[in-house]
């Protein structure tokens, strides 16, 4: 395997001009909130840097994290990303497949051991055996625990691999657990999403390339860069809560002036992203823009939270039915409490005995 | 049954029941009813506060009544009642409070506090916790016919005076007569003038009745001391007496708890609905008074306002009747502060004025009367009930007051048309 | 468990066990407040207990004896209390969403600035009723354990949704995980502590109007 050449020179060849390339620095130094000044010093890292071998593991997932990543049109600063790095095995994006596919695989493993970077998207079963997801014979599990060996870091990407995601939703029938639930000694870092934002996901990796390190995380191992506030500290519909405006339906006054989604099920305030700000489709908008609510999926256990279209302040399970219960079972405690209760009250009233002047006077 | 604090806690878990257990389980402690007992305003002692008198039959309802009291019970958590709480308690139940009832209409949770007191009492006695004052009283009731002592010889007296007066005659015994007039202990023995003064409004208004000879004593000692057995056996007398004269009507006295044991607590206490009516004195008046059957001719100037009893009034209902009385006869009547429902009491219903220990606080809460009266520039108190009459006068006494105080019934009597020659009197 | 677990744990299991012990609590106290019943009187009715009772139902909400300056000072502040808490429970619209999700219905906001007031008065009538619980000494006396714990338990929804709203010292998902659990607390005590009175006080005052009533009185 040839040693890996610079991202300039990469750069050079597809005819990407420096210019492009300093504008793409300063866009990652923006998103990551670091000062202006580091723009630069990220484009000299970057293009000094060179490309580190990408080992890129996909289990229970759908896909849809890879196409986050490359559904983008030409050219794009995400796109960039596979200048940056040495993709050396993903089953969807590489040509080779069967038995050279998986060679390569352990060729990376082996020549990059302890410098690679493993990527995962989707969760990884466990129960019976981890059977539910196999690649080439072999479980999720323990490819994980083998790729995880000689890695440098592990980058979890989308809220499966991050936190479980969908298939770890109840009732779990494959037993989906989070990379992090696996690996436990290497640094991992969550970005969560279904699917996640690309230019996190390549923030990510130009602060790794930049700082030779992974960006500093929140509780739950996702980079404060993005993750740091949540959708409606920074949505443009933030003045219509603090206003108590909300759009009771999808196709109200409320809804046509752009009020609040609150109510509509709106999970903005509990969820920390950067959609408000960084958007999607190369900027051209987040959900909330197309008048649907969010729907907290960079949280753990999103499908978990109830429906989407409950709001916050309601409750995320059937409290009717309990409470229709609790009722008859009350009345029927009730009722038989009442009746010990007089009974209780006859007995003393049959053994009771009249009171007379005599007992007055205490003899 | 002998007297003790096993009696008395199986009457208390006996008389709780679905008011109580409400009443206790709505109390949010906010004191409201302290301002509308006459004992906490006049002391500014917090025991004093109505709901807190309750304490040790609340102590009873949450260990036998709510799930987690019989919890704590069973577990043994909780302090049972003893019998020294009882007799520190006895005091706050019978010396501070005379039944009025104004905590009552007080509580803005709605919790009818002195029908909890009155509940409460029944237990205490059982218990041995009665004040000795209101024992005697009611041992004297049972045994020689009145608290006060008197009898048919004394009552037998007053009539004979009251046909010579009037030159009337007091019908005695009559079977069949349409109203059974009861009096009260005080009107035999002090305020006979009443026996002249409904001989005559009878006489003019031609009411057929009667009193009589074995059933003519109202005062009821035993629903003060709090007793249903004994309250019942003195009640029994004047029922027995209704159904052998057959009369229609039994009327109440100008005596506040001798028309809440006749009207309202009678029929329960001998189990069973009476097959007469029960009517008090003023409301029969004023009945009379709108057929025009009652005439008066003469008023009096002088400067009145008129006392609500609260057994009368604010537990009984009769708040327009002596009004409606009053306006014939007293042009210059005048309203004290709070007058009607929210009037406040004599300070001794409820037993207190049998109840000797309780005197000096009794006087002490008179200052409310005076405060109410000094408000006022009357010179006359009308009132309807001779216990109050009583405490009026007495209090007057102690606070060196000259108001005069008169009898409704009587005041009417004096004015009435075609009689001249009571009116002296 | 993480922050959102806890949130959904509090929205979801958390809130039904709450809504059990409330509804079972409740259901079985009123019931059993109603059953213990009383012996109906024998003694000749004047008027009617049933007008007497729904009248009094009604009409004690807005009695106002002549109070001394302490009698006036709970009562004030005890109405400033109950009208604030419930303008604030009833008309957030956040609120009647959540009515609307349990019960299928819904009524209109209020404003938000109305809200605010609400809020605030009610919160600051309960810090001055507690206040008046330490010092007035009719209200010591009175007061154990249990008034100052539903005093807390009362106060907590009120501060914590306070807070919410303007994510005051804490992240939205911790305030409102807050603000549902401290609502659960209030749920699952108030069957067994004083805070009964929400409901038993109508049954109270249908008794005590009943009486009066019964005996023909005008109140």
């Amino acid at each position: 395997m040839k040693e890996h050449e610079t991202l300039e020179q990469r750069l050079g060849e597809q005819g990407v001009s420096r210019r492009a390339f300093l504008k793409f620095c300063a866009a990652l130094a923006t998103m990551m909130a670091l000062p202006p000044s580091s723009a630069g010093a990220i484009a000299a890292a970057l293009s000094q840097a060179k490309r580190p071998s990408v080992i890129w593991l996909s289990f229970q997932e759908c896909t849809g994290c890879t196409e986050s990543l490359t559904r983008s049109h030409s050219p794009t600063l995400e796109s960039l990303i596979f200048d940056m790095i040495s993709l050396d095995y993903h089953h969807t994006l590489q040509a080779a497949s069967g038995h050279a596919a998986e060679q390569a695989r352990d060729e990376a493993m082996k020549a990059f051991y302890g410098k690679y970077l493993l990527l995962v998207d989707g969760s990884i079963p466990l129960k019976d055996g981890g059977v539910y997801s196999t690649i080439a014979g072999r479980t999720n599990l323990d490819m994980l625990e083998e790729a995880a060996k000689g890695a440098a870091a592990i980058v979890a990407v989308g809220s499966c691999a991050a936190f479980g995601g969908l298939p770890n939703a109840q009732p779990n029938p494959t037993g989906a657990v989070a990379v992090s639930d696996i690996v436990r000694d290497k640094p991992i870092v969550n970005i969560s999403g279904c699917p996640p934002i690309p230019s996190v996901i390549t923030g990510v990796l130009a602060h790794y390339l930049t700082f030779g390190e992974l960006p500093a995380l929140d509780e739950l191992g996702r980079p404060k860069a993005f993750y740091g506030e949540t959708i409606h500290d920074r949505c443009y519909r933030r003045p219509f809560y603090d206003q108590g405006k909300f759009a009771k339906t999808f196709d109200d006054e409320g809804a046509r002036n752009g009020w609040c989604l609150y109510e509509l099920g709106c999970k903005g305030p509990t969820t920390h992203n950067a959609c408000a700000t960084t958007k999607w489709n190369g900027g051209a908008g987040f959900p909330i823009e197309a008048g649907h609510g969010c729907i907290g999926c960079s949280e753990p256990k999103f499908w978990d939270a109830g429906s989407f279209y409950t709001p916050l302040s309601a409750p995320a399970a059937d409290v009717a039915a309990v409470a229709q219960v609790s009722m008859i079972a009350g009345a029927g405690a009730a009722v038989a409490m009442g009746a010990l209760d007089r009974a209780k009250k006859q007995k003393l009233q049959q053994s009771r005995e009249k009171l007379t002047v005599a007992d007055l006077k205490g003899d | 049954m002998s007297t003790s604090l096993q009696s008395g806690i199986a009457s208390f878990i006996g008389q709780i029941d679905g008011p109580i257990a409400s009443f206790f389980t709505s109390c949010v402690h906010c004191g409201l009813c302290a301002d509308s007992c006459l004992f906490y305003t006049e002391t500014q002692n917090p025991k004093y506060t109505p709901i807190y008198k309750l304490e040790p039959l609340r102590r009873v309802w949450q260990q036998e009544y709510t799930f987690w009291g019989k919890l704590m019970k069973k577990a043994g958590l909780s302090k049972p009642v003893s019998d020294e709480e009882l007799a520190e308690w006895e005091p706050l139940v019978y010396d501070s409070c005379t039944l009025c009832g104004r905590c009552s209409l007080a509580c803005p949770v709605g919790n009818d506090i002195v029908y909890m007191v009155r509940k409460m009492r029944e237990g205490m006695v059982a218990s041995g916790h009665a004040p000795e004052g209101l024992k005697g009283a009611t041992q004297r009731a049972i045994e020689l016919g009145s608290p006060m002592g008197v009898n048919i010889n004394t009552l037998r007296a007053q009539i004979k005076h009251a046909e010579k007066e009037t030159g009337l005659t007091v019908p005695m015994d009559v079977e069949g007569a349409d109203y059974m007039m009861v009096l009260s202990s005080a009107e035999v023995a002090e305020y006979n003038d009443i026996i002249g003064a409904v001989t005559r409004i009878f006489h003019q208004a031609g009411v057929s009745w009667t009193i009589a000879s074995d059933g003519f004593e109202g005062t009821n000692s035993g629903i003060q001391i709090g007793s249903s057995d004994l309250a019942a056996e003195l009640l029994g007398r004047i029922v027995r007496a209704a159904e052998r004269l057959k009369v229609k009507y039994v009327i109440s006295p100008e005596c506040g708890h001798a028309y809440t044991a006749l009207r309202w607590e009678g029929p329960n206490l001998i189990g069973r609905p009476y097959p007469f009516k029960v009517i008090h004195i003023i409301e029969l008046l004023d009945q009379l008074r709108s057929e025009g059957r009652l005439k008066t001719d003469s008023v009096d100037e002088t400067r009145m306002t008129f006392h609500d009893p609260c057994q009368m009034v604010r537990r009984g209902g009769m708040v327009e009747q002596p009004r409606k009385l009053l306006n014939m006869v007293a042009p210059n009547f005048v309203e004290m502060p709070d007058p009607g429902l929210q009037n406040w009491c004599c300070g001794g219903g409820g037993g207190v004025s049998a109840n000797e220990r309780a005197q000096p606080l009794r006087i002490k809460a008179f200052n409310r009367k005076k405060a109410q009266l000094d408000a006022t520039d009357a010179t006359t108190i009308v009132s309807a009930c001779s216990n109050c009459r009583t405490m009026l006068l007495d209090g007057l006494e102690h606070n060196h007051m000259p108001h005069e105080v008169v009898g409704l019934t009587e005041l009417i009597a004096e004015h009435l048309a075609d009689d001249k020659q009571g009116s002296a009197s | 468990m993480d922050a959102q677990e806890l949130l959904i744990w509090v929205r979801g299991t958390g809130l039904q066990i709450a809504a059990a012990v409330f509804v079972l609590g409740m259901s079985y106290r009123m019931l059993h407040l109603l059953l213990i019943g009383r012996k109906k009187s024998l003694a000749e009715a004047r008027g009617s207990e049933w007008a007497g009772g729904l009248r009094t139902m009604w009409q004690r909400n807005f009695v106002l004896p002549r109070l001394s300056p302490r009698g006036r000072f709970t009562f004030v502040a005890g109405y400033v209390f109950h009208l604030g808490f419930f303008v604030t429970l009833f008309f957030l619209s956040q609120h009647i969403a959540l009515f609307r999700a349990v019960f299928g219905f819904g009524w209109p906001a209020l404003p938000r600035g109305a809200i605010d007031i609400s809020a605030v008065l009610a919160l600051a009538a309960m810090v001055a009723l507690l206040a008046h619980r330490l010092v007035d000494p009719v209200k010591r006396l009175l007061s154990d354990y249990q008034d100052y714990l539903t005093w807390a338990l009362s106060f907590l929804p009120l501060l914590t949704g306070f807070m919410l709203l303007r994510e005051i010292a804490f992240e939205y998902v911790t305030l409102l995980t807050l603000h549902i659990a401290s609502v659960e607390l209030l749920l699952i005590a108030a069957p067994f502590t004083n805070l009964a009175h929400m409901f038993s006080t109508f049954i109270s005052r249908w008794y005590n109007g009943a009486v009066m009533g019964f005996k023909g009185i005008q109140t």
